[in-house]
Formats: C-alpha cells, sequence, structure tokens
C-alpha cells in the first residue's frame, strides 16, 4: 500500500502486452514495434479497444477516463501514461 | 501468382485426356498445382517444355477437342492466380457445394494422417508438411490440430465451411433480391456529446460505445418503418412482430457471422452494450446459439472501425434490409449559415424491393437520424 510498490516500467509493458494478446490472441508482441501507433499495426476494432482498457484496469487497477484515449496510441505511450498514472494515484483500490 | 514452372507433364501428344484428367504439374509461390484438362480430347500438341517457367495465362498445349474439326485446337491454361484449393468437405459443410475450383493443390499424405484429419475435421491443405519429399505424418495432423484451436481462433476447416456458406448467401442475395440502395449523412455531435458525459460518469467496465447507440436508433426505427424487419417468403413480405438486430462480426481468423441481439428495441443502453460485447466474444469463440445465428429480421453493419466512409451491403436472405454505418468523424456542415466542423456518420440502407420502396426506406433513415439527435430517449 505504499507508493514505492509501482510496479516498475518492464511490469507495465508486461500487462500491457497481456491485455493486448487478451483481446487478439493473433497478435505476435516481437512483431510490434512498440513506437508506431498500435492501431495501424493491429486489426482492433472499438470494441476490441474497450476490452484492452477494461483489461488494464484489471490489471494494473488503473480506469483510464475515455479522454485520455487519444494519448493511447502506442505501446511507449500507454507505457508512459500509465507509469504517470499509477504515480498520481498509486493507491487506487 | 503470377507465374509457374512448369515441373511435369503427365501426357504426351496423341494421349486421350477426359475433361478434369490431370495432365501436369506446376509450381508455384504457394504451391504445387495439378493442371486440369477443361475438355475431352487429345493431346495434340505439347507447346511448354518442363522446367520452363511461364507467365499465368500462357498456353501450355494444344488440345483437339473431341467432336471438332481437327484445325480447332484448344490452348490449356496455366491456372489463374487465387484459384482455389478443393479440400475434402467437411462433414457438416454447408447445402451449397463449392464452385468447382480448376486447380487443386496436391498434397502427399500418409493414409493414416489422411484419415486421422477427417476425424478430426483438419483441412489437409493447409497443414504444413514436415514428412519425406514435402508428405503430411500423422504429426503434422495432430499438430495443425493443436494450432487450430486457439482462443478466438476458428479451425481451418471451419473456416472454409464458412467461406462457402457467406458464397451461397450472398450469392443468393444478388441473384434473388432488388436491391436498392439509400444513405444519408447524420450528424453525430449531440449523441457524442451526451455519450461523453454518459461515459465520464461509467467506470470503465460499464462505458457504452457509439455503436450502441447507432444500433438503438436502428431498432426503434425499425417499428416506425416495419416494412424493413422480416422476411421476404414465397407468400411475399411477412413482417416480424420482434426486432432481433443482426450484428455482423468480422472473425479474427476471416469470415463474418451476423448474429442477433434479441428484442434490441427494447433493451436500455447499457443492456444492449453488454449484449453487443457479450455476442462479440462468443462469436470470436465460436461459441454462438443456435437462436441468435437462425432469426436476426433486420441486420446492421458497421465498418467505421475501419475508417470506410460508408458501406453499401448485401442483404442476407431471407431478412429484407442491411443498414450500414461508415466512420464517425468530423465533416464539415452547415449549421445557422456557416460551415462548422461536426461528427457526422454517413448511414445507409440496402433494401429489397419486393417488400418496400424507395420512399419507406427513405423514411427509415430520416427515422434514424431523428432518433440520434435525441441520445437521451434512446
Amino acid at each position: 500500500m505504499s507508493s514505492t510498490a509501482a510496479p516498475s516500467e518492464a511490469g507495465i509493458r508486461k500487462a500491457v502486452v497481456a491485455a493486448l494478446r487478451k483481446v487478439a490472441p493473433e497478435i505476435d508482441p516481437t512483431a510490434i514495434d512498440p513506437s508506431k501507433s498500435l492501431r495501424d499495426q493491429t486489426d482492433l476494432d472499438s470494441m476490441d479497444f474497450l476490452n484492452f482498457v477494461i483489461g488494464l484496469h484489471a490489471s494494473l487497477g488503473i480506469d483510464i477516463p475515455e479522454a485520455d484515449y487519444p494519448q493511447l496510441s502506442s505501446i511507449d505511450a500507454i507505457t508512459t501514461y500509465l507509469r504517470g498514472r499509477m504515480r498520481q494515484i498509486p493507491a487506487e483500490a | 501468382m503470377e507465374a509457374g514452372t512448369l515441373t511435369r507433364w503427365l501426357v504426351k501428344p496423341g494421349d486421350h485426356v477426359k475433361r478434369g484428367d490431370i495432365v501436369a504439374v506446376v509450381q508455384t509461390e504457394k504451391a504445387d498445382v495439378d493442371v486440369e484438362v477443361f475438355a475431352t480430347g487429345e493431346i495434340e500438341r505439347i507447346v511448354v517444355p518442363e522446367g520452363q517457367k511461364v507467365p499465368v495465362g500462357t498456353i501450355l498445349a494444344m488440345l483437339h477437342v473431341e467432336g471438332e474439326a481437327p484445325a480447332a485446337a484448344a490452348p490449356l491454361p496455366v491456372p489463374t492466380a487465387g484459384a482455389p484449393p478443393s479440400p475434402a468437405p467437411p462433414p457438416a459443410a454447408p447445402a451449397a457445394p463449392p464452385a468447382a475450383p480448376e486447380t487443386r493443390e496436391r498434397l502427399r499424405v500418409s493414409p493414416a494422417a489422411r484419415r486421422r484429419a477427417q476425424e478430426l475435421g483438419v483441412d489437409l491443405s493447409v497443414v504444413p508438411a514436415t514428412g519425406p519429399e514435402g508428405s503430411i505424418t500423422l504429426d503434422d495432423v495432430a499438430k495443425a490440430d493443436a494450432a487450430g484451436k486457439p482462443a478466438g481462433g476458428v479451425a481451418p476447416d471451419r473456416a472454409s465451411a464458412m467461406r462457402r456458406a457467406i458464397a451461397a448467401a450472398m450469392s443468393r442475395s444478388n441473384r434473388e433480391i432488388p436491391h436498392y440502395y439509400l444513405s444519408c449523412e447524420i450528424d453525430m455531435g449531440t449523441a457524442l456529446e451526451w455519450l461523453t458525459a454518459e461515459n465520464a460518469k461509467r467506470g470503465v467496465a460499464e462505458r457504452i460505445l457509439p455503436a450502441v447507440l447507432l444500433l438503438k436508433a436502428v431498432a426503434l426505427a425499425a417499428r416506425d418503418v416495419p416494412e424493413m424487419n422480416g422476411f421476404w417468403t414465397d407468400a411475399g413480405f411477412r413482417p416480424s412482430p420482434s426486432i432481433h438486430l443482426g450484428v455482423a462480426i468480422s472473425l479474427r481468423s476471416g469470415g463474418l457471422v451476423t448474429p442477433a441481439i434479441h428484442d434490441a428495441d427494447r433493451k436500455p443502453l447499457p443492456e444492449l452494450m453488454s449484449a453487443l460485447a457479450d455476442l462479440v466474444a462468443r462469436a470470436r469463440a465460436g461459441s454462438l446459439r443456435s437462436s441468435e445465428v437462425s432469426d436476426p429480421t433486420l441486420t446492421v453493419t458497421n465498418l467505421g472501425d475501419l475508417g470506410v466512409e460508408g458501406v453499401f451491403g448485401v442483404i442476407f436472405p431471407p431478412q429484407v434490409a442491411l443498414v450500414g454505418f461508415g466512420r464517425i468523424g468530423d465533416r464539415p456542415r452547415v449549421r445557422e449559415g456557416a460551415v462548422v466542423p461536426r461528427p457526422s456518420v454517413l448511414a445507409s440502407l440496402a433494401a429489397d424491393h419486393r417488400a418496400s420502396d424507395g420512399h419507406r426506406g427513405g423514411q427509415f433513415l430520416v427515422a434514424i437520424d431523428a432518433l440520434l439527435q435525441k441520445p437521451g430517449s434512446l
């Protein structure tokens, strides 16, 4: 319950990839360029994307507001965004 | 495929051949292809020798077709690109037979592997071969069977059966249904503002997608224009008392299903959202219920996520209409005399002219538009 318990960047990245694989099992994470647009590299529709966000919420406990979706463009951007959110609210239930 | 190498002739000049006989083997990027002869007759002359690489469409040999004057020699074409392979039809194949393929892949399969593949329903034409001379072994079949069952995947034999089912339904539709098409650009500004405010109050798992507003508006509009909701039968149009919205869902392994959300007009938005999420998940996992698959009364297809502007669909018989939506995005619109950017969506209707006329179709699209301007009452 202390702020030092926030997961590492590697841990967050792992959770991101796991959530992605759950909605799109055919994705090969090693074939995805983490710096480039996720939607351009995968066939995610809006339902998939919502399920991806739900998956992140389930594994990391971070509720991502809809208004922040534009910040979730690539795996790198998502990781950076989530780290920032977890520092803000390290102990969200 | 643009070219192939003729690796082997199985006939020589003077040989008598029957339509469907395999006369040569052509190696392509994808597979060795058996070249079937398209008519019965006598091989007159070989044009392309073994070992030569030739473009698609090249004449391979001259055939003296039975019953024709000797001068009339017909060419043997190189099989054209993308010609479908012809795997053995799966036991539960849909009624429609596949179109007669012009080529078929030549497979080396051990008898035991072939039997096992049949038991497991594995399509041999897609099994990677590791045996001697590129043959498929029992082990290859077992591996393909295991690989064909990932979460959300569709086994290859099911995928090919699905392709045939889609082919049959869509061919019937274009053959029998006199479609007419209408479209209408709908302002989504009010609806999206309302939805954004609504979703801000909701946790991530309770959020509603814009697609759900579109579905609900279609379902409610079908109450006003019942000519869009029901079936065309031998006795004419039979309207449906219930509104079961078929939702076109593309599968990750290819193909599509259009299961129904029952009584979509009576479901509040949150319930419609969970029904849609559940349906998409189960459709992709291959676990739909037979009632969902069999009884949509009107179908909606939404290709907006791909970025297309609009979609003019093919009606699923015996239904009589299909509503399509393109991308929701900012477009210039005139409001109060000024051009302003507003989010909008292109709604389209493909409808059966036997069941309705363009006038009613137009009223249907206008009703959808009007409903989307009052999102709070959806």
